[in-house]
């Protein structure tokens, strides 16, 4: 289990490679990568033509790296995982740049599949990130999203 | 001993600081007796009342506004997380 908060860019070919390098007890490597999208307009409000021209990540450093830890040792007790990389980055980020990638090793897919996509959820809800988006009209914060809390708290009634 | 309080996204950029270290006064024993105080300041701190959804983590664990406080801590407050 291996957790990195960076600002350079990552290979998702070789970290996904580098999960069951040297093992063959390995079945099932679901991953995800997350990317900096241009058009967000549908959830602006009424600013929503303005596109986002870049991105600034922010965190809370030791905080951060320890509570991307947390979501993994959780994910390790939900489901049977043999490896699992964490890769977020920080700083000043352009449209198709990667965000974040989370790799999720099993002996079957759907213990992968089912702990990539919890990591995710509750990565958007419990570690401590926060963008800030450059537009024509100026920067602007994020807003955390309901849908977000709601994709996360799924993961509370059971799976 | 005091406790080293830090402000984070929207909320440092409101504040125009991100780190503070104040002597915890008595009476003061929670994170939200700690945000009270702070916003009692008047403008720019009264943010920390406004803010929707205020988060706090005390010593890197996020946890609720009862949460107990006491000198030699870290406490962050911050608005909700919008990272991945």
């Amino acid at each position: 289990m291996s957790v990195s908060v960076q600002q350079a860019d990552f290979d998702a070919g070789a970290e996904i490679a580098a999960l069951s390098a040297g093992r063959d007890d390995v079945g099932a490597v679901a991953s995800f990568v997350g990317l900096v999208r241009a058009d967000k307009a549908a959830r602006v409000g009424a600013d929503g033509t303005a596109a986002v021209q870049a991105m600034t990540l922010e965190h809370y450093p030791g905080m951060t790296e320890n509570a991307l830890q947390e979501i993994v040792t959780q994910a390790e007790a939900r489901w049977e995982l043999l490896a699992v990389r964490v890769i977020h980055r920080v700083g000043r980020l352009l449209p198709g740049d990667r965000i974040v990638f989370v790799a999720v090793a099993s002996s079957h897919r759907g213990d992968a599949f089912a702990a990539c996509e919890f990591i995710m959820d509750y990565l958007k809800t419990r570690a401590p990130f926060w963008k800030k988006e450059e537009t024509p009209a100026g920067g602007r914060w994020v807003d955390a999203r309901e849908s977000d809390d709601h994709a996360a708290g799924r993961w509370d009634a059971g799976k | 001993m005091t406790v080293k309080i830090l402000f984070f996204a929207g909320l440092r950029e409101a504040l125009g600081t991100g780190t503070e270290a104040l002597a915890l006064p008595d009476g003061v024993a929670t994170a939200g007796g700690l945000r009270d105080l702070l916003a009692a300041r008047g403008d720019p701190w009264s943010a920390l009342a406004t803010t929707r959804n205020l988060r706090v983590a005390v010593n890197q664990q996020m946890v609720g506004l009862d949460a107990a406080v006491k000198s030699g801590d870290e406490v962050a407050f911050f608005p909700p997380v919008t990272g991945g």
